[in-house]
């Protein structure tokens, strides 16, 4: 594992609330080379999240940070962003965060196309309330709570991102730091609704997706594949057997709901005072 | 001749009962006369009835009556649903055609649809309607007639031309009926100067929005919390405001606190059910202590309730709202005065105390429409408490008052972290008890600055005197004022408030040794029971009403001299 030092380091001794061989200690080290590599200043990024294991990550990322509610991540990235479109916006959330208690907004969030990146520690089962079943488990897989196996289909997060036209789209392996980095690079770089679905063990809970399972089932896309056809991507994010790893699709003609609004690049909190002419014109239209 | 009147128009949604109205409104403001408007209509696009009452007065009113003087019955059913309002003093205009076999010899056949077919197209109507009322009142046409030129000059001069027709015929007609039936023409009570604004409190509200500096809303549509995200959405351009139509009231909420992070000055509108959705918001706010207004236009609940009536009975939702303890405010202005200074207020106290503060205002008060002089859009200056971070920056470091300098991401050298997890000083994650202790201290400190800085109530009538102090909030303030002019009783005063959480501790002082009434637009008392709480002080009398309607000024009158006799 790459572990240079980074602007993003907590301090010494900070205490981390994962497990041993926790996929999330892989993704966090991911994302702060790739913060790093980037050049991004750290007064500059606002990592936002929610409530789980995988959201405690911007806990331990040395840089703004709103951690918010349980599902509620992408709504407070909007109103981040909207408000100050100046600061890079990261979400990074759970699966049961995400496509669970958050599954509304992240379907409304593609659809506005802000400019954000969503990371998504996808690891297939509750962690934090003990091994329930997530939105994305495998039909079968026995918990606490679905005794009897998963019985609901499993939800397909990019498949649902590409059908609201998210203009990038991409899965990663935690296990494999090195193409997580680079891939999640690319999606903060990105201009727009960026989601990197990161593939992700639970080794306490998730006993059917293990290390193993993600390297025996997995592969990566090929060196020639163009992530330029919409329909292409989903095809193969139907695939069941072999689980393509990679970017799927990017396509930055998408406009900006930033533009679309008109918001300018001075923040808001530089201009709080109403213009004066504006108000007392706007008065004078009740007399 | 009339020295107060209230004149009404009902008819189908659709109709053109607001047209109708807006025309009448704004001549009768040109002429200088006091007016006030209030509207109920039905959950329904088209049909059902929709009836808007306008008072003209020789004081300045901000009230419903019941009694109606004039009704323009539009509809058949109108007339039905007006029954108990009217009485053989009103007079009813009707047009005998619609009315078929619900024709009554007492109604004056009116031929609104004769007049507008003669000027060309039925949708004449209503400007026939209005003019009919301005001959009744005798007011000049040519004030009318200037006020529709300058609504219609852009529609091309035939359009103005069939318009003034319209308005003439029914000019003509109002002046014939009224000498002819024996009414009355309005005395000249006209006192208000010309320099006065017309405007609704949704609009009211927004100028508040405006003048804070307000500069960030998201909400979902709900009435009658709607208003005041149409007013802002239209006027993003000239002030830059940021408008987002949230795909729940779930989203707004943490919308608003996202951009409030951030550095906005952000604002959420809604009504009680969709405020039940933004309660996690509100206890995220107190957590993470990052200022925010929330706007709750009350109607009846529980659940869908009644969607386009009106009631108080949010109070106790708001002051509850949010799990665990933290600090809060709530306004609860009552006339466009205070809709629009309230407003202001919310946002500085929302910024200094970096706390969550609420607006609660209902339908009825947001869809009545009045008159406030320009010099009363009264200006505050607007606070921010925003600091440039220094590399040490630390968004909770304990202070003497609880409250720490408030750095935003992005301005300064320092990291901003807010975090809903209990937390330390950094706002990093945190399950020391030692720290948990100090935080939730520290977030409750602020409230006892917070009290002594709570606006006093408006003090009606001698209440130093009086050993009976009636207590209204909100929507209550002009038919709490008007009832007591008229019942010109000296042992009984009023205290209107316009903020009603936390309450200053003079109000206590205030209620000693008093005989307090409550009234309020709910079914059990709740800022009656707040009162009692906050203050010690027993409520001898409650007046409640939760029919989904205003109280009227004759309904407070009559239960004031029953508590009188007791």
């Amino acid at each position: 594992m790459n572990k240079t030092a980074t602007p993003f380091d907590m301090p010494q001794g900070t205490d981390v609330a994962w497990c041993p061989g926790c996929g999330n200690h892989m993704l966090l080290q991911a994302m702060k080379s790739a913060l790093h590599e980037l050049g991004i200043d750290r007064n500059n990024v606002v990592i936002v999240s929610g409530i789980g294991q995988a959201a405690k990550s911007p806990q331990y990322l040395n840089a703004n940070m709103f951690n918010g509610l349980h599902g509620r991540s992408l709504p407070a990235a909007l109103g981040i962003k909207l408000s100050n479109r100046n600061l890079v916006v990261i979400v990074e959330s759970g699966d049961g965060d995400m496509y669970g208690e958050g599954g509304n907004h992240f379907l409304h969030a593609i659809r506005r196309n802000f400019d954000v990146t969503v990371i998504v520690h996808n690891n297939m089962v509750y962690g934090l309330t003990k091994g329930q079943a997530s939105p994305t488990s495998q039909r079968g897989m026995a918990t606490p709570v679905q005794v009897n196996g998963v019985m609901l289909e499993p939800f397909n997060p990019l498949a649902v991102a590409l059908a609201l036209n998210v203009p990038f789209a991409a899965r990663a392996y935690a296990g494999d730091v090195e193409r997580t980095k680079s891939i999640i690079m690319q999606a903060i770089t990105f201009k727009g609704f960026s989601i990197v679905d990161v593939f992700q063990p639970c080794v306490v809970f998730n006993k059917l997706n293990t290390y193993q399972w993600f390297r025996e089932n997995t592969t990566y896309l090929p060196e020639n594949y163009k992530p330029d056809n919409r329909g292409a991507a989903l095809e193969l994010l139907f695939q069941t057997e072999k689980l393509p790893l990679g970017i799927f699709y990017s396509n930055e003609k998408r406009d900006l709901y930033e533009d679309l609004i008109n918001i300018g690049t001075t923040p808001l909190y530089q201009h709080d005072q109403p213009d004066e002419n504006a108000f007392q014109h706007m008065i004078d239209a009740f007399l | 001749m009339y020295r107060d009147i209230s004149i009404v128009f009902s008819g189908a949604a659709g109709q053109g009962v607001k047209t109708i109205t807006t025309a009448l409104l704004h001549v009768l403001k040109k002429c200088g006369y006091n007016i006030f408007s209030c509207t109920e209509y039905m959950s329904r696009i088209r049909g059902g009835t929709n009836t808007t009452e306008i008072r003209i007065t020789e004081k300045k009113r901000q009230a419903y009556v019941h009694h109606i003087d004039m009704l323009f019955a539009l509809s058949p059913h109108s007339v039905e649903h007006l029954q108990k309002r009217i009485s053989s003093n009103t007079f009813i205009f009707a047009e005998k055609e619609r009315f078929g076999d619900q024709w009554a010899t007492n109604f004056i056949d009116t031929p609104l649809s004769k007049f507008a077919l003669e000027t060309g197209s039925l949708v004449f109507s209503n400007i026939v309607a209005a003019g009919v009322a301005f001959g009744i009142f005798g007011i000049p046409i040519e004030i009318f007639t200037d006020y529709l030129h300058e609504q219609f000059a852009a529609k091309g001069d035939e359009i103005v031309a069939k318009n003034r027709a319209a308005a003439k015929l029914g000019y003509d007609f109002g002046k014939h009926i009224a000498a002819d039936k024996g009414i009355m023409p309005l005395v000249n009570i006209a006192t208000e100067s010309p320099d006065t604004l017309l405007m609704d409190g949704s609009t009211a509200l927004g100028i508040g929005a405006i003048a804070a500096g307000c500069n960030f809303i998201s909400s979902y549509p709900m009435s009658p919390g709607t208003g005041l995200l149409t007013f802002l959405a239209s006027r993003t351009k000239s002030f830059g405001i940021v408008v987002d139509q949230a795909e729940d009231e779930i989203a707004a909420i943490n919308a608003g606190l996202g951009a409030s992070y951030a550095g906005a000055k952000a604002i959420v509108t809604t009504s009680g059910g969709g405020f039940d959705l933004m309660q996690e918001g509100v206890s995220l706010a107190g957590m993470i202590e990052t200022p925010l207004v929330i706007h709750i236009g009350q109607r009846p609940g529980p659940a869908t309730g009644l969607p386009t009536r009106t009631e108080q009975g949010d109070l106790n939702l708001a002051l509850h709202s949010g799990h665990g303890d933290f600090t809060k405010a709530i306004f609860s202005p009552g006339t466009l005065e205070e809709l629009i200074e309230t407003m202001q207020r919310a946002f500085n106290l929302a910024q200094e105390y970096q706390i969550p503060v609420f607006i609660l205002t209902d339908q009825y008060l947001l869809d009545s429409i009045s008159t406030i002089h320009r010099t009363k859009v009264q200006r505050l200056p607007i606070e921010t408490f925003i600091i440039k971070t220094a590399p040490t920056y630390q968004r909770y470091a304990f202070s003497d008052n609880g409250i720490s300098p408030r750095g935003i991401p992005g301005y300064g050298e320092g990291i901003v972290r807010v975090d809903s997890d209990e937390h330390d000083e950094n706002g990093l994650i945190t399950e020391n008890f030692g720290v948990r202790e100090q935080m939730v201290n520290k977030r409750l400190t602020r409230q006892l600055s917070l009290r002594g800085a709570a606006l006093l109530p408006t003090l009606i009538g001698p209440v130093n005197q009086a050993k009976r102090v009636v207590i209204a909030w909100g929507s209550n303030h002009g038919v709490l004022e008007e009832a007591l002019d008229i019942l010109s009783d000296n042992t009984f005063a009023g205290l209107h408030f316009s903020q009603v959480y936390p309450l200053n501790p003079i109000v206590k002082s205030l209620c000693e040794n008093k005989t307090l009434i409550v009234m309020e637009n709910n079914a059990t008392g709740q800022f009656a029971d707040l009162i009692t709480l906050e203050t010690g002080k027993p409520i001898a009398h409650r007046i409640l009403k939760f029919t989904g309607e205003p109280f009227s000024v004759e309904e407070v009158v009559d239960a004031l001299k029953e508590i009188d006799h007791e």
